[in-house]
């Protein structure tokens, strides 16, 4: 028992390092502004925090609404005990991506304006929306574990009765949230590579943000129980898998579709950077884990399932990388790699996730949804 | 471009009337189109300027900026005078040989007739005048920079190193023309290269111009389509593509995200009444179920 206990200290250690690297980088951004700490330019005014931090960071979160909706609406009991390890997921990768905007934003003193002054026109005016909706719901969701923990049974089960509307407007916001942040790009036809460019990327966005909502829970999952010691319900996450190949193989089919009819088939085996991380972005990020995924001893091993979960993972955040920043460069006639002050910031921001995360699972019943009221039952059961 | 009355009511009531309304697509965003075309312009002759950068001078005097020749827009350049070499070299019409070898190009905002950054923009803070100048609130401003990536023309700058950032541009000289007068720029041109006006006015002198020296011009006025026209116009007597003049769609960048956009309020209603519906139908079942096994 004494060995992990020491290693979660060191981690820690780091982890906290981190996020006092990433405080004087952001100090230093907000005393002499972002060309101090970033690379950015006029041409190119978007980069790793926005392609990181909020794409990616949204994508990630993208579990909390596909497991509410999987217990709450089409009422799959089975997947109950996913359920608040993938709001908090949701939640805390939510307030994450609002930490990085408000060192991002050029201006966030004015992060609020959206509320009162409207532009129905602009994408941006939507995700703004989303953002601030979407947090509140999931405030609200997660609030429930918090209810658990302070045994306000009473409040607990009067809210709960509000969680079906509650969860629908979760979904709704998700679906509008995940597939506008690739409608953002529908406005720069001129500038964003053919390989991504389709008015089909926010479909695209919002399929890729499902299958890797579901990864990331299935990957949370894993390493939680072998971090904390908790039993793993290994069938649960095997059908989970099921649903992911289904999600993936939809995505993979519309990819494949939309470069046939845009007749940009070319491009993919041409010789670009561009071309090179298309093809690893979908090889590796998708096709990969479907054929993972679909071996049958692979998938109902632990450690088949992390590894394939980690490559949707990795395929999901490459491809908003790719679309923020790789398939933008040369229509911008710019260049950009971040600077080390924007990965150490990005960095910080991961770390404090994991030290919050670290910490509510220390402190409230997350792992445990059907504990009585009387104290954790042991009702996980063993893996199969 | 902020919602009109208007449109929002158009929007409120086709949301709740639902997928029907929104099924049929929306024209793209109805706002400013006429503004573009009944706002003034500048006309910008390629031919006849001389690249002596009265204009760039007038500006930076004007607005305040530090004097000097810049060779990119910024925050403290609103214009500027690009050289761009000529491959082939052409006589110039004012200089001769002595100018044969390149052109100079006015460079600024292009004030778009329906602009992709007003569009983009979540709070308003940048907006086309009826008069024609796309100008910059930074009081709504909260520094997002979605009208750069935005922009065709990659014309907006943002202050990188100040703590209190702006988006800075040319706005036409919004003001002085609220003052009845004229741009700094076109005001201080020696050599009617620059001409400010209607723009249809404009786009008539422009077809005037190309039709009056057909061996000089070249057939085509850049801004007269391009992002679905804008207030600034070009004239040239080198193709346009050969002095590095980024090709641009036609259509108004706007109507690229309004296909998105448009659906929305018929997808909520959709999703939101399937969804509820899903939900209601499975708990029924589930009670059924329940029932029937309780009476076994």
């Amino acid at each position: 028992m004494r060995m992990p206990r020491l290693r979660m200290r060191r981690s820690g250690v780091a982890l906290w390092l981190l996020v006092l690297g990433g405080a004087a980088a952001a100090l230093a951004r907000y005393i002499w502004g972002l060309g101090a700490v970033t690379n950015l330019s006029d041409r190119f005014p978007w980069g790793l925090w926005i392609g990181f931090d909020v794409m990616s960071g949204v994508a990630l979160a993208a579990g909390g609404f596909t497991i509410a909706a999987t217990v709450h609406i089409f009422k799959l009991e089975r997947y109950h005990g996913l359920l608040r390890p993938a709001a908090l997921t949701g939640f805390l990768g939510y307030l994450l991506v609002i930490a990085a905007l408000l060192i991002d934003l050029g201006r966030p003193w004015n992060i609020w304006h959206p509320l009162v002054m409207w532009n129905s026109h602009s994408v941006m005016f939507e995700v703004a929306w989303c953002v601030m909706l979407y947090t509140l719901v999931l405030a609200l969701e997660f609030g429930q574990v918090v209810l658990h923990r302070l045994r306000l049974w009473t409040l607990l089960r009067i809210t709960r009765l509000a969680l079906p509307p509650l969860v629908i407007a979760g979904v709704l916001l998700s679906t509008l949230h995940q597939s506008s942040l690739g409608s953002l790009f529908l406005i720069a036809p001129g500038k964003l590579h053919p390989l991504w460019y389709t008015p089909w990327l926010p479909a695209l966005f919002f399929i890729s943000a499902v299958a890797v909502g579901l990864s990331v829970v299935t990957l949370e999952a894993i390493l939680a129980a072998r971090a904390f010691r908790h039993p793993l319900e290994l069938r649960q996450l095997v059908d989970l898998s099921r649903a992911t190949i289904v999600v993936l193989s939809l995505y993979l089919g519309m990819k494949v579709i939309d470069l046939a009819v845009r007749g940009v088939w070319p491009h993919v085996l041409a010789s670009g950077v561009e071309d090179a991380m298309f093809l690893i972005e979908l090889g590796a990020g998708v096709a990969l884990p479907l054929v993972l995924l679909s071996l049958n001893h692979f998938s109902r091993s632990p450690t088949g399932l992390a590894v394939t979960s980690a490559l949707v993972v990795g395929g999901v955040v490459l491809n908003r990388l790719n679309v923020a920043i790789t398939g933008m460069l040369a229509g911008s006639r710019a260049a950009y790699v971040p600077a080390w002050t924007e990965v150490l910031i990005t960095l910080a921001i991961v770390a404090g996730g994991l030290l919050v995360y670290r910490w509510i699972m220390e402190h409230l019943p997350i792992m445990d949804p059907h504990a009585a009221p009387e104290g954790p039952a042991a009702r996980w059961s063993a893996s199969p | 471009m902020p919602l009109s009355r208007r449109e929002f009511l158009h929007l409120a009531a086709a949301s709740g009337l639902g997928v029907v309304v929104l099924g049929a697509s929306r024209p793209a965003p109805a706002s400013s189109n006429a503004a573009g075309t009944t706002g003034m312009g500048v006309l910008i002759d390629i031919a006849r300027c001389i690249g002596c950068r009265s204009c760039e001078a007038a500006c930076k005097a004007y607005h305040g900026f530090p004097a000097g020749e810049s060779d990119d827009l910024g925050p403290q350049a609103w214009t500027y005078v690009k050289v761009a070499p000529l491959t082939t070299p052409k006589p110039h019409l004012n200089l001769g040989a002595d100018g044969a070898s390149r052109r100079s190009i006015k460079v600024q905002c292009m004030h778009c007739a329906d602009p992709a950054c007003a569009s983009a923009c979540p709070v308003a803070a940048l907006r086309k005048a009826p008069q024609g100048p796309v100008t910059y609130d930074p009081g709504r401003c909260l520094g997002c920079r979605y009208c750069m990536v935005a922009c065709p023309f990659q014309v907006p700058r943002f202050e990188w190193h100040k703590a209190l950032p702006e988006i800075r541009k040319c706005n036409m000289c919004a003001e002085r023309q609220a003052a009845g007068k004229i741009p700094a720029c076109v005001e201080a041109c020696p050599m009617e290269a620059l001409q400010f006006g209607p723009r249809d006015h404009l786009l008539a002198e422009a077809a005037r111009r190309i039709a009056g020296d057909r061996a000089r011009y070249v057939p085509a006025i850049y801004g007269a389509e391009e992002a679905g026209g804008t207030s600034i116009l070009y004239v040239s007597d080198v193709p346009f593509e050969e002095l590095g003049f980024p090709a641009v769609v036609r259509e108004p960048l706007p109507a690229f995200t309004w296909r998105a956009l448009g659906k929305i309020p018929g997808l909520v209603v959709a999703l939101g009444a399937t969804l509820t519906v899903v939900e209601a139908i499975v708990r029924r079942r589930m009670a059924v179920q329940g029932e029937e096994g309780a009476r076994r």
